[in-house]
C-alpha cells in the first residue's frame, strides 16, 4: 500500500471539490469489500494486520471527501495553505454570528421551537450558498482563490457549529 | 455473456473442508449458541431440545458447579452463589451498578471491575460469563462433531471498551477464539435483511434484559452500513421487573425483606410483567419466607404508568441516533423489533408512535441476533459462497478521547466512527524541561473528564528536556474491527523516541488470565494439551489452504526466488504439521506468515486496482 498517496487518488478521483456523492459511495464500497478484515479474517496474521491497515486507510479517505467541509478543508491542506492561519474574517459576519449564537440561547431558554427552526432553515440556506462560492472558490485555478476558499471554510466552520448549536437546542426543548 | 472469472482474495477456488463456527448470543439473561448448517442459520439445542440457556451460574457447595436452568432452580435458595445478569457487572466497578443495594452478591470493589465472593473463592464477571461460554460451546461440539475453527461473540452495540474487552477475555477464557465481537443490533439487521431482502433505512430498536440499543442501518445489495448508534448499557427488562417489584412493596407495606425473599419478589415481579404481554391484568400471590403474604393485581395501565419513564429512556438516544445518521423519521423504512423486554405493548406502542409505523415482529426476538451472529461467523470462518457474500461496516458507539489540561477531554475519534478506525493527535508538553507525560485515555461524549468513563492511563517517559511546548507528543489511537482500541504515543522531534504502547486492560491482566486458563488446564492436563494440538492443527491447516489458493491464483506476483522461499515455508509447515510437537507448528506458521507478508500486501494491491477499474464486484463474481 502506498501510504503517500492522496484520499482522491487512492479512489482513482480528480482531485477537485466537485465530487459525485453517490460514485464516491460507490468506490468506497467496491474497495472496501477487498480490504476490508471480514473478508481476511480467515487467513493469517500478516495478511490480517495488512487489511486492517488497509480498511482504516479507505475509511479515512471516504471520511474525509465525503463530507463538504472535510474535504474543502483537505483540498486546502493538500494545496499548502493552512485554513488557522487565514485572514481575519469580515467584521460584519463576526457580529452575526454573536448576535445568533445569543438569539439561539434565548430561544432555547424560552423553548421558542418554531423560531429555532425559522432560524435554522435561514443558516442551512446561507450555508448551501457558501458552499456554491466554496464549489467556484476551490476547483477555479490560482492561489488567489485558494485563500478566498480558505475564508470561506472559516465561516463556515463556525456556521456548522452554531448549526450544531440549534440542533442541540431543539432536542432540548423535546426532552 | 461470459464474465471474466476473479475471485475475491482469500476466497478459495477449490472446494475445501468446511470450518464450523458458531454465533454466540451472551445475553443478561438468556444465552444462545447457532451455526450455519446447509446454508440455514440455526439455533442449537441442547439434549432436552431446549435453546435458551439462562445465563444463571451456581457455585454449589463442595466445588459443584452448575450453569443455566439446572443453576436457576438454586436462585431463590442460595442467591448469593447464584449468579444472575453477569452481564450487568462486565466491565464495571461497584458505582456503576444500579440498585446494588437490593442484590444478594458479597461485592468486592477491585481494580477496573467489580469481583464477586462465592463460596468457590472471589469470581470475577469475566470467570462467571467464561461458564455460560463453556457450556455453550461444549454443546456446539457436540452438535457439530468436531473442533471449532471459531466465534461470533454478540455485545450491545452502545458496550464501551472496557465491556468488549471483557466479554473478549470471558471468551478466551472459554478457550473460544473469537472470530469477531459483533453488535447485537448488527446481528439482528444481517439476520432480518438476508431473510427478507431488505434495502433501504432500517432501524434496529433492542431492547434486552438488561442494555438498551438503537442502531440505524443502511442495507443495500450486500453491504450492510451502520449509520449511527445509541443507547444504554445499563437498561433493559431487570429495570422493569424492579419497578414490579418496588411497586409490590409499596402495595404489599412489606418489612425490609431477606436476600431470598427479596429474589422470590423479583421472580414472581418479571412473571407478571411476562403475564401482561398477553393479558390485561395479572395476579402476584406469594408466600414470603419472612411469613407475610403478598396478594396484589398489577393491571396494564399500571405496569405502563409505573415504566413510563423506562420507556422514555429509550426514546431520547433513538431520537439521537437518527439525529447522528442525519435521517428524519419519515425516511425510515422499517424497525425491527428485537430482545425479549420488546414484547411488551408498551414497547411496542411507543416505538410505533415515534416512527409512524407498524414496528416488525416477524422474527423470533429472543434468536434472530444468535442467527445472525451465526451466518456472519461462518463468513469469516471463510465457508462463504459467492452468492452469499457481503459486507459489513460498524462504528464506534461513544467518543475516545484524552485528558487534557484542567480536567477536560479532547475527542480525537468521534462517535459514529465506521471501524476501523485510527486517528493521531499532536500534544505538547506544560512545564520547560518536563520529561514525561500522562496519557490518559478516556470514552464518552461529555466535556469533563470526570463524566466520562476513564479506559487507561499510561506514562511516556524519556521524553528529552525542551522548552514547555517545544515536544511534540503523537498520540494515536486505533480502534480494529471489533470496536477494541489500543493507543501508542511518540515524541517526534527528538531522534529519540520514546514510544509506550497500551490496549486498556479491565481488572484482568494478561497474566491473570493465562493463570485462569492453565488452571483450567490442570484439572485435565492431557485433554487440554490434545485440544490445544488439534487446533494448531486446524489453523496451520487452513493456513496452507490459504496459501496455496493465493499461488494459485496470482504466482505471477512473485519471482523464482520469492516462490522459492514460500514453497519451502509451505514444506516445513506440512513436515510439522504431521507430528505432535506444537511449539514447532506455532513456529511454521509464524515463519510462513512472514514469508507471504509481501504477497498479501502485492495481491491487495492488485485487488484494489481492480475494485477500482470500473466493473462492479457483483458482475465480475458470477
Amino acid at each position: 500500500m502506498d501510504f503517500s498517496q492522496d484520499h482522491f487518488a487512492l479512489f482513482d478521483l480528480p482531485r477537485r471539490y466537485a465530487q459525485d456523492k453517490s460514485e464516491l459511495e460507490r468506490l468506497y464500497h467496491e474497495v472496501l469489500a477487498r480490504v476490508h478484515p471480514d473478508k481476511h479474517a480467515h487467513l493469517g496474521d500478516a495478511q490480517r494486520r495488512l487489511a486492517m491497515q488497509w480498511a482504516t486507510r479507505v475509511n479515512e479517505a471516504y471520511q474525509t471527501l465525503r463530507r463538504p467541509l472535510s474535504r474543502a478543508q483537505y483540498l486546502l491542506q493538500l494545496a499548502g495553505v493552512d485554513v488557522e492561519k487565514a485572514r481575519s474574517m469580515p467584521a460584519e459576519f463576526l457580529m452575526q454570528q454573536m448576535e445568533w449564537r445569543q438569539a439561539v440561547a434565548e430561544m432555547s431558554e424560552a423553548g421558542a421551537v418554531a423560531e429555532l427552526e425559522k432560524l435554522h432553515r435561514r443558516l442551512k440556506q446561507e450555508m448551501e450558498e457558501q458552499y456554491k462560492r466554496l464549489q467556484s472558490q476551490l476547483d477555479a485555478a490560482g492561489d488567489a482563490s485558494f485563500h478566498a476558499a480558505a475564508d470561506t471554510v472559516r465561516q463556515l466552520m463556525f456556521q456548522e457549529k452554531l448549526l450544531g448549536e440549534i440542533d442541540d437546542a431543539l432536542e432540548a426543548t423535546e426532552a | 455473456m461470459a464474465l471474466l472469472q476473479i475471485s475475491e482474495p482469500g476466497e478459495s477456488t477449490a472446494p475445501h473442508e468446511h470450518r464450523f463456527a458458531v454465533g454466540i448470543d451472551l445475553g443478561t439473561t438468556n444465552s444462545l449458541v447457532a451455526t450455519v448448517r446447509s446454508g440455514m442459520s440455526v439455533v442449537l439445542s441442547d439434549e432436552l431440545g431446549r435453546s435458551l440457556l439462562p445465563s444463571v451460574v451456581c457455585y454449589g457447595p463442595q466445588g459443584v458447579l452448575s450453569v443455566g436452568f439446572e443453576a436457576q432452580t438454586h436462585q431463590a435458595v442460595d442467591p448469593k452463589n447464584t449468579i444472575v445478569s453477569v452481564k450487568r457487572f462486565m466491565g464495571r466497578g461497584v458505582k456503576d451498578i444500579a440498585h446494588i443495594e437490593t442484590m444478594p452478591y458479597d461485592f468486592i470493589e477491585a481494580e477496573g471491575m467489580v469481583r464477586l465472593r462465592t463460596v468457590a473463592g472471589v469470581k470475577s464477571p469475566v470467570e462467571v460469563s467464561a461458564e455460560i461460554l463453556k457450556v455453550l460451546k461444549a454443546r456446539a461440539e457436540a452438535a457439530l462433531g468436531g473442533v471449532l475453527a471459531g466465534a461470533v461473540i454478540t455485545v450491545p452495540a452502545y458496550f464501551d471498551d472496557a465491556q468488549r474487552q471483557a466479554t473478549k477475555d470471558a471468551a478466551l477464557l472459554a478457550g473460544l477464539n473469537v472470530l469477531r465481537l459483533l453488535n447485537e443490533p448488527t446481528a439482528a439487521a444481517i439476520a432480518y435483511g438476508l431473510d427478507n431482502a431488505a434495502e433501504g433505512i432500517y432501524a434496529v430498536y433492542d431492547l434486552g434484559g438488561g442494555t438498551f440499543d438503537i442502531s440505524i442501518l443502511k442495507l443495500s445489495k450486500g453491504i450492510f452500513e451502520v449509520l449511527s448508534t445509541g443507547g444504554d448499557s445499563a437498561l433493559g427488562g431487570d429495570d422493569f421487573d424492579h419497578r414490579v417489584y418496588c411497586w409490590i412493596i409499596e402495595q404489599a407495606d412489606l418489612q425490609p425483606l431477606s436476600h431470598s425473599d427479596a429474589r422470590l419478589l423479583l421472580t414472581r415481579a418479571r412473571e407478571a410483567k411476562e403475564y401482561l404481554t398477553y393479558h390485561g391484568e395479572a395476579p402476584i400471590t406469594v408466600r414470603l419466607g419472612s411469613g407475610e403474604y403478598v396478594d396484589v393485581k398489577l393491571s396494564t395501565e399500571k405496569f405502563s404508568e409505573i415504566t413510563r419513564t423506562l420507556v422514555q429512556k429509550t426514546l431520547t438516544p433513538t431520537k439521537k441516533a437518527l439525529r447522528d445518521a442525519g435521517l428524519s423519521v419519515a425516511e425510515v423504512n422499517g424497525v425491527v423489533m428485537v430482545g425479549g423486554s420488546t414484547r411488551m405493548p408498551q414497547i411496542q406502542h411507543a416505538v410505533g408512535e415515534l416512527f409512524n409505523q407498524e414496528p416488525l415482529n416477524n422474527l423470533d426476538p429472543d434468536k434472530v441476533v444468535a442467527l445472525g451472529a451465526a451466518t456472519q461467523a461462518n463468513l469469516l470462518a471463510g465457508n462463504r459462497a459467492s452468492n452469499e457474500d457481503w459486507l459489513l461496516l460498524d462504528v464506534i458507539p461513544l467518543s475516545l478521547g484524552l485528558e487534557t489540561m484542567g480536567g477536560l477531554t479532547e475527542k480525537i475519534i468521534p462517535r459514529n466512527s465506521t471501524i476501523p478506525v485510527a486517528r493521531a493527535q499532536e500534544f505538547t508538553t506544560f512545564k520547560d524541561g518536563q520529561t514525561a507525560m500522562v496519557i490518559h485515555v478516556v470514552q464518552g461524549e461529555r466535556e469533563l473528564i470526570a463524566d466520562c468513563r476513564s479506559l487507561a492511563r499510561f506514562e511516556l517517559r524519556g521524553i528529552p528536556p525542551m522548552a514547555a511546548g517545544a515536544a511534540r507528543i503523537r498520540v494515536s489511537f486505533q480502534v480494529d474491527a471489533d470496536g477494541l482500541l489500543s493507543v501508542s504515543a511518540r515524541e517526534l522531534t527528538s531522534g529519540h523516541e520514546a514510544r509506550v504502547e497500551v490496549k486498556p486492560s479491565y481488572g484482568l491482566s494478561d497474566d491473570e488470565i493465562a493463570g485462569m486458563l492453565k488452571e483450567g488446564f490442570t484439572h485435565a492436563s492431557e485433554d487440554a494439551f490434545r485440544r490445544a494440538l488439534r487446533e494448531a492443527q486446524v489453523e496451520a491447516q487452513r493456513l496452507l489452504e490459504a496459501t496455496q489458493t493465493a499461488l494459485a491464483e496470482d504466482a505471477g506476483l512473485l519471482s523464482m526466488l520469492e516462490r522459492a522461499h514460500i514453497d519451502s515455508c509451505v514444506a516445513r509447515l506440512q513436515a510439522v504439521l504431521v507430528g505432535d510437537d506444537r511449539r514447532a507448528i506455532d513456529a511454521a506458521m509464524a515463519t510462513l506468515n512472514q514469508a507471504t507478508g509481501e504477497f498479501a500486501a502485492r495481491r491487495m494491491n492488485q485487488s484494489v486496482r481492480r475494485a477500482l477499474s470500473g466493473r462492479k464486484i457483483s458482475e465480475i463474481q458470477i
